[in-house]
């Protein structure tokens, strides 16, 4: 799993993809940062995570659409089959790769509470908490992405795909609230990611809400451990 | 020792591979010949764990590859179809990164100057993959494969795309490694199988068609030797006056040549000699022997016999 994790490391940063997500991530929360903490002179920052979400969307598919998708176009996959390593742990390495890039934008946040605290006492539980949202919320979606990435030979499918499949679960609750039924109104709501997410962003931290996310996580990637055992099987 | 049972692969109701067995011993280098298409890749995929099979077994040094996958891997170096090469980094990255994921247990450092000094690629090692040339890329999934050194070596068109005298290097180098590992590589081309091989297994349509010693597989798949013959005379009566010969099954005009000459093709059967006859035979009838060789059936014959035969059989069977 090391090497599999450390040639994903140095791919994203030998090439422009890290510098690249790097500075969109930045540039957007950033810009929220500004609007939302400066022009409004709050010290909260629910309003840039809460607008982060739909850039997370976006951003995640672009990480993670060669983790396999460009293996398999290149044959590059075959190194890694007829390697003495288990599924599980190319899966692993490749998930904790584009996590790692991933944890490494989110530190941004971290920044801004830093600014706010020249100006007041920032709520550090708050701040705490919502970036452990901000960091669940990626890890699941970046799960759901790979499992996208192994599915197909085709970066660009990968990853738009997989914004498609991120715009749809940003739309969830606002689904849910246009269906009279309930029961699947509720149900939409059930596996709405918004609906997790936005209680971190309240400082709101709930075992739900945390294993929710975690077993999206873990789900996705047996998912993807599952892809690649039949890949060999049919 | 690489033991492969009853091995079978279908992709839905087509056969890639049909029911391959064989064994090859420690030491030995067996040459996998067939077609384009034949299921060369398909079985060396199987026996390298990169796809399953359908049913049948492979053992690497006894261990199945489907049960203990990643004990049977470690026994295995694999050079497939298409080097599975990162473009995007060095020789030397890469090979580092490989001897990572193959968690060999060597000193890393003068293994992997030991393995691109055997390949000859010390020069390169750090320039970046997608600057290389083919020949130079071939290399580096060759260094790839030898990295551990593993007691069995996997080598899929090694010599494809590369200029003559790079596949005279390779081939070079397959020979020596025969001598410590156990070797397994295809072709389509013959020279090269006859040239390197201990051993050779023809496979069309996903069977296996032949499997015999180099030296005794053009004589031991034929079952009949060749003559070829330049006679000044008249065809007819050339052809009758051999025919007339006890141990030739078959004699055939070949093309006519300059001067009322023409190539005569004998075929006759193994372990007689009829140069005499045919001498004497052409005399008698007052024509003249121009030229006169005898051949084994080459194996380009042999294989296009082999790999077409089958077409026929199935032909026939239809109508």
């Amino acid at each position: 799993m090391g090497a599999i994790l450390k040639r994903e490391l140095s791919s994203y940063f030998n090439s422009a993809t890290a510098y690249v997500v790097m500075a969109v991530y930045f540039f957007f929360s950033g810009l929220f940062f500004y609007t939302y903490c400066f022009a409004y002179n709050s010290a909260s920052l629910a309003g840039v995570y809460g607008n982060m979400f739909y850039i997370i969307m976006f951003i995640i598919p672009i990480i993670t659409m060669k983790t396999f998708a460009e293996e398999k176009r290149q044959k590059t996959d075959q190194a890694l089959l007829t390697a003495p390593t288990s599924l599980t742990e190319i899966v692993l390495g490749k998930f904790l790769g584009a996590f790692i890039l991933y944890l490494i934008c989110s530190c941004i946040y971290l920044v801004y509470a830093v600014i706010i605290s020249f100006f007041t006492t920032p709520e550090w539980s708050v701040i705490l908490c919502t970036f452990l949202g901000v960091v669940l919320l990626g890890a699941s979606l970046i799960a759901i992405n790979v499992f996208i990435s192994v599915l197909t030979e085709s970066m660009i499918i990968a990853a738009v795909f997989g914004m498609a499949v991120g715009l749809l679960i940003s739309m969830m609750s606002y689904f849910a609230s246009m269906i009279s039924l309930s029961w699947i109104s509720n149900a939409l709501k059930a596996i709405s990611f918004m609906e997790y997410y936005q209680n971190f962003t309240y400082g709101i931290l709930s075992i739900v809400d945390v294993v929710f996310f975690l077993s999206v996580t873990a789900l996705f990637l047996f998912f993807t451990v599952r892809a690649l055992e039949k890949r060999r099987w049919s | 020792m690489v033991e492969v049972k009853n091995l079978t692969k279908c992709y839905g109701s087509i056969k890639a591979v049909d029911n391959i067995s064989f064994t090859v011993e420690n030491g030995e280098v067996l040459g996998f010949l067939g077609p384009n298409g034949a299921g060369k890749s398909t079985t060396m995929n199987m026996i390298t764990g990169y796809i399953s099979s359908t049913s049948g077994t492979v053992t690497i040094d006894g261990v199945d590859i489907l049960e203990d996958p990643k004990e049977a891997k470690t026994k295995i170096g694999y050079l497939p179809e298409m080097p599975p090469l990162y473009v995007d980094m060095t020789v030397r990255k890469y090979l580092e990164f490989m001897f990572d994921l193959k968690k060999v247990k060597l000193p890393k450092k003068e293994h992997i100057e030991e393995v691109m000094r055997l390949v000859r690629i010390t020069e390169q090692s750090e320039r970046v993959i997608k600057n290389l040339s083919k020949g130079y890329r071939q290399r580096v999934g060759f260094a790839q494969a030898l990295l551990g050194n593993p007691p069995v070596l996997i080598l899929d068109e090694p010599t494809v795309g590369l200029d003559p005298k790079q596949i005279i290097e390779i081939r070079k180098l397959i020979k020596s490694l025969g001598q410590k590992h156990t070797v397994i590589f295809s072709s389509h081309v013959l020279s090269e199988i006859s040239a390197t091989c201990d051993r050779i297994i023809v496979i069309s349509k996903g069977k296996i068609v032949a499997d015999a010693k180099t030296d005794e597989l053009s004589t031991a798949v034929a079952g009949e030797q060749r003559l070829s013959l330049v006679v000044e005379g008249n065809s007819a009566d050339v052809l009758s006056s051999i025919k007339k010969i006890p141990a030739v099954v078959r004699v055939v005009k070949e093309r006519d040549m300059a001067n009322g000459s023409a190539k005569y093709i004998v075929r006759y059967e193994n372990g007689k000699d009829i140069r005499k006859e045919v001498f004497n035979a052409i005399v008698r009838i007052g024509a003249a022997i121009l030229d006169m060789q005898s051949s084994n059936e080459t194996l380009e014959d042999v294989f296009l016999d082999l790999t077409t035969r089958d077409e026929s059989l199935n032909d026939g069977g239809k109508n």
